[in-house]
């Protein structure tokens, strides 16, 4: 039994260690907004924060998690309107959509640790998160974006 | 043409046990003999009439429903724009329902970049009948003549007298009605448009998206249902000899392994067999896979090997089996030539890769089949499943969720028919899902195809004849095990190739094909316009000209062109040519727009090189410019890409530049790194790393640009594709001075 602690909130699963977080996440415990791309940490689909830093959870084994604070794209805001979310959402990000959780959530941990990234930071960032509808130009956009929306609600 | 029929008749209505608060409208003919279940997440079933486009209801909210497939092209947005724009709808009162597999919307086959160009009219017209009912209705409430009622943002008023009436409260009166016939049916000035052909309204599943929320086909729960995990013949057509489940079995939470019926000829859209792992949860299911020890009798495709099968392509080329299009006489023309130019290109196979790899969930119970899956085509998958389980269509429920990007993978059904089957016999709501090497080395792909191209020219450096010869397994063959030769897939790109030259050929050779071959974003324009585009380079060059300028003087004069005269049957995406001629001004606005928008020029000053091209498609016009930069040690980097794009009328100009953006981007992997290869007929890649995507940091800049048109809605989700190969091509033989003629770019080592 592992006791996880998933957007503050501890969630009892009773499955085997070497299970990915991935699928615990999606198959046990139904927080599908974490998707599955690769299964072998290439693509950044799966991408959640582990402890605030961006975390394939599809090569993570729940056994290596203590106490550490999982979250997941449900947990990054309460109303969806994390400065991320919001620059996503006001540039029309998303084609398929289905990469985006991963890539918000890379993006989130970026600007957690370099509340002002240039170009080549983000390039670097992002590079894990693969988006075959290539919505690359406009994730780069939304991430200058967020900057803003996150300077101004610190400014406020 | 498609009419529109009011039905809503309270009769009807009542039969159904449904209100009569809801005026009913359809596009098409409805048949009304069934009511398929509902979506299983919307609680109000009564606004779920799946043979309807609009449906206003009296507590006013406007469904909308999308028959088509929503994968990234922003579909469930442009639809209901236009629908809304009609029916001069509030944005805000607007509801969208994803439409269930069903023929009574017509087709719901959300590939060949045709939603809007098949469905922009009739979808005009259902809102516009809404709206003169709607008016019609206020008359008849205020007793005043109807020309004085004029529908605007959601509401009725009465200009004169001021007064004003919601939607939702004229829906009694407006469903006594009869629909408008379609003479009857005045449609907006397009001066007054809210919605269409702006960028105004946010994407109506952006809010999903961004919170985690949006439901794809990997993410459908049941209850009590269980995963599966399928291992498939590594070999197309190899059958199952003997398998070992008992490690698999010792697995926690893996419940049972079952075999598979082996897949026959031909094998269209069936299952592809093998051995399935059943368990509560996907990793399970997976682990459960790796332990199977499974011995298969393997098929005659083991014979393929693509190093043999290109040199195999090449010579094919040679024994055309077909003549695509004859203009004149190029064989006489090519002995007369004073030079002759002659290249070949090569493009191997591809894969789609969408993000979301195939999934479905099915649930046969109580002699019907439910099932959810992230299909770009519900009526062939509600087919193809019928006739997997033993169904009539009708019992057969296609819920289509989002698709986590499709490129034309998500277009065949076998996925679905899996998860039916499995469903059938275990008597268990059951998901399917395909991991990532599933889906790279079990697919339907992109024919790898060879092309020799010859061009003759007079002692003016003028082209007088045009010779394109190619060999590549037909899609047919997957439908059809002796189709060898190919087909529609000439009108892709290579017959209505559409240089002003005296004499053309174009012929096909044979090939067999080893995989399921299918249809991927733009097709067989892929490697047809790259060797058209890379070929009308090479001839700049030969003759020292502006690659632009050659390509000007190639187009030669405004004109609309008919292959079909030229012994050549051409498909035109299925549309008429007189509505959507080939039309060789465009093709120049669209090169010239592109030429101006980068500053064309083959070699900058700083010694960047450009390289151009300009491909019409799925009848849509799109030039491209790329820029490369090159370093001392021969290494090429790609700096920008600019597109100019004419796809006629446009809905939603923010949706069309990010598909153009989506497009540049899927021809860069496909141009750096795209290529599966076989080996004994097992395909050789299986994840990200063995199939290469490009990610953030190997994507320049992109430029788009719109050209303005009141011409017919064209393509948009592939035109985009086709010219940025050549393009880059062309840019870096501007920069270098090498030439490549296969794909992809990887194997040179100057990325
Ligand atoms: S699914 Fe985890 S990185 Fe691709
Ligand atoms: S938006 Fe479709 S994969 Fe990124």
């Amino acid at each position: 039994m592992f006791t996880l602690n998933i957007n503050g909130k501890p969630n009892n699963v009773d499955e085997e260690g070497d299970m990915p977080l991935l699928w615990v996440l999606r198959d046990i415990l139904k927080y599908t907004g974490t998707k599955y791309g690769c299964g072998k940490g290439l693509c950044g689909a799966c991408t959640v924060h582990i402890d605030g830093l961006a975390t394939r959870s599809c090569v993570l084994p729940i056994s290596v998690l203590g106490q550490n604070k999982i979250t997941t794209i449900e947990g990054l805001s309460d109303e969806g309107d994390h400065p991320v979310q919001q620059a996503w959402k006001s540039l029309n990000v998303p084609q398929c959509g289905y990469c985006q959780p991963g890539q918000m959530m890379s993006a989130a941990a970026l600007l957690a640790e370099n509340a002002s990234p240039n170009d080549e930071q983000i390039e670097q960032a992002m590079s894990g998160n693969i988006c075959r509808c290539g919505t690359y130009p406009r994730i780069k956009q939304a991430i200058h974006l967020a900057t803003e929306l996150s300077s101004e609600i610190k400014g406020s | 043409m498609q009419t529109i029929n009011n039905v809503s008749r309270r009769k009807f209505l009542k039969a159904l046990g449904i209100s009569s608060s809801a005026l009913v409208l359809s596009v098409n003919l409805p048949g009304l003999s069934l009511l398929p279940k509902v979506f299983a997440a919307e609680e109000n079933p009564e606004k779920f009439i799946p043979n309807v486009y609009v449906e206003v209801n009296s507590n006013n909210i406007v469904s909308i429903i999308v028959h088509r497939s929503e994968m990234g092209q922003g579909i469930r947005t442009s639809i209901p724009m236009i629908v809304a724009d009609e029916l001069e709808a509030d944005w805000q009162q607007i509801k969208v329902v994803q439409g269930l597999g069903d023929k009574k919307y017509g087709s719901q086959n959300t590939d060949g970049s045709r939603s809007i160009r098949n469905f922009y009219k009739p979808l005009r017209e259902a809102g516009a009948s809404a709206r003169i009912m709607l008016e019609q209705a206020a008359a008849q409430l205020w007793k005043v003549p109807v020309g004085e009622c004029k529908a605007i943002d959601g509401k009725i008023i009465h200009q004169k007298s001021q007064k004003s009436v919601g939607f939702g409260e004229l829906v009694a009166i407006a469903s006594t009605l009869p629909v408008p016939e379609p003479k009857d049916i005045v449609l907006k000035n397009k001066a007054d448009f809210k919605f269409i052909g702006k960028s105004n309204v946010k994407l109506v599943d952006g809010q999903d998206i961004a919170t985690g929320k949006a439901i794809y086909g990997f993410d459908v729960e049941l209850e009590n249902m269980v995963y599966v995990v399928i291992a498939r013949p590594p070999v197309l057509a190899s059958k199952v000899k003997s398998f070992d489940d008992s490690q698999a079995i010792k697995i926690k939470g893996v419940i049972k392994v079952i075999q598979l019926e082996d897949i026959k000829d031909p094998v269209g859209f069936k299952p592809l067999g093998g051995i399935a792992v059943i368990a509560t949860n996907t990793w399970a299911a997976i682990k459960g896979r790796e332990a199977l020890k499974i011995e298969w009798d393997v098929s005659h495709h083991s014979s393929y090997n693509s190093s043999e099968y290109k040199a195999m392509l090449k010579e094919s080329c040679d024994s055309p089996k077909k003549i695509l299009r004859d203009k004149g006489d190029t064989t006489a023309a090519l002995a007369n030539a004073s030079s002759i130019l002659k290249a070949e290109y090569y493009v191997p196979e591809l894969v789609h890769a969408p993000m979301e790899p195939p999934a479905a969930t099915a649930h046969y119970h109580d002699g019907i089949l439910e099932a959810w899956a992230c299909t770009q085509t519900p009526q062939s998958a509600q087919g193809t499943v019928a006739k997997a389980v033993g169904l009539a269509p009708e019992k057969v429920f296609i819920n289509v969720t989002l698709l986590g990007g499709g490129f034309g993978r998500k277009s065949k059904p076998d996925f679905v028919a899996e998860a039916a089957i499995i469903s059938k016999q275990l008597a268990l709501p059951v998901k399917v899902l395909w991991t990532r090497e599933d889906e790279i080395q079990n697919g339907y792909y992109h024919a790898v195809s060879y092309h020799k191209l010859e061009a003759g020219f007079d002692q003016n450096s003028q082209v007088t004849s045009w010779l394109h010869k190619t060999a590549l397994p037909p899609i047919g063959s997957t439908f059809n095990a002796k189709a060898k030769v190919i087909n529609f897939e000439g009108s892709l790109g290579m017959i209505d190739m559409p240089y002003d030259i005296a004499n053309i050929k174009c012929t096909a050779g044979k090939a067999d094909a080893h995989t399921r071959i299918g249809w991927m974003r733009s097709v067989t324009n892929i490697n047809q316009a790259f060797a058209v585009c890379s070929f009308a380079d090479e001839i700049a060059h030969a003759r020292k000209e502006n690659p632009k300028q050659s390509l000007l003087t190639l187009l030669g004069s405004d004109r609309h062109i008919n292959v079909n005269k030229e012994k050549a049957k051409y498909g035109n995406y299925g549309e008429k040519l007189k509505e959507y001629p080939i039309d060789t001004a465009r093709l120049k606005q669209a090169l010239n727009k592109v030429a101006d928008m980068a500053e064309f020029t083959p070699v900058k000053e700083n010694g960047n090189g450009m390289g151009i091209a300009v491909h019409r498609s799925f009848t849509s016009y799109v030039g491209c410019v790329v820029e490369v930069s090159k370093n001392p040690q021969g290494h090429v980097k790609i700096e920008k890409i600019w597109m100019s794009a004419d796809c006629g009328t446009i809905v939603n100009p923010e949706r069309v530049i990010s598909q153009m953006e989506g497009a540049a981007v899927f021809g860069l992997s496909l141009t750096l790194f795209g290529e599966i290869t076989a080996k004994d007929g097992v395909i050789e890649q299986s994840n990200f790393d063995s199939y290469r995507l490009v990610r953030m940091n190997e994507v320049p800049p992109i430029e788009v640009e719109i050209l303005p048109s009141h011409e017919p809605p064209g393509g948009v989700g592939e035109p985009g594709v086709p010219p940025i190969a050549p393009a880059i091509c062309n840019a870096i033989f501007a920069a270098t001075g090498n030439r490549y003629r296969k794909l992809p770019l990887a194997q040179y080592n100057i990325i």
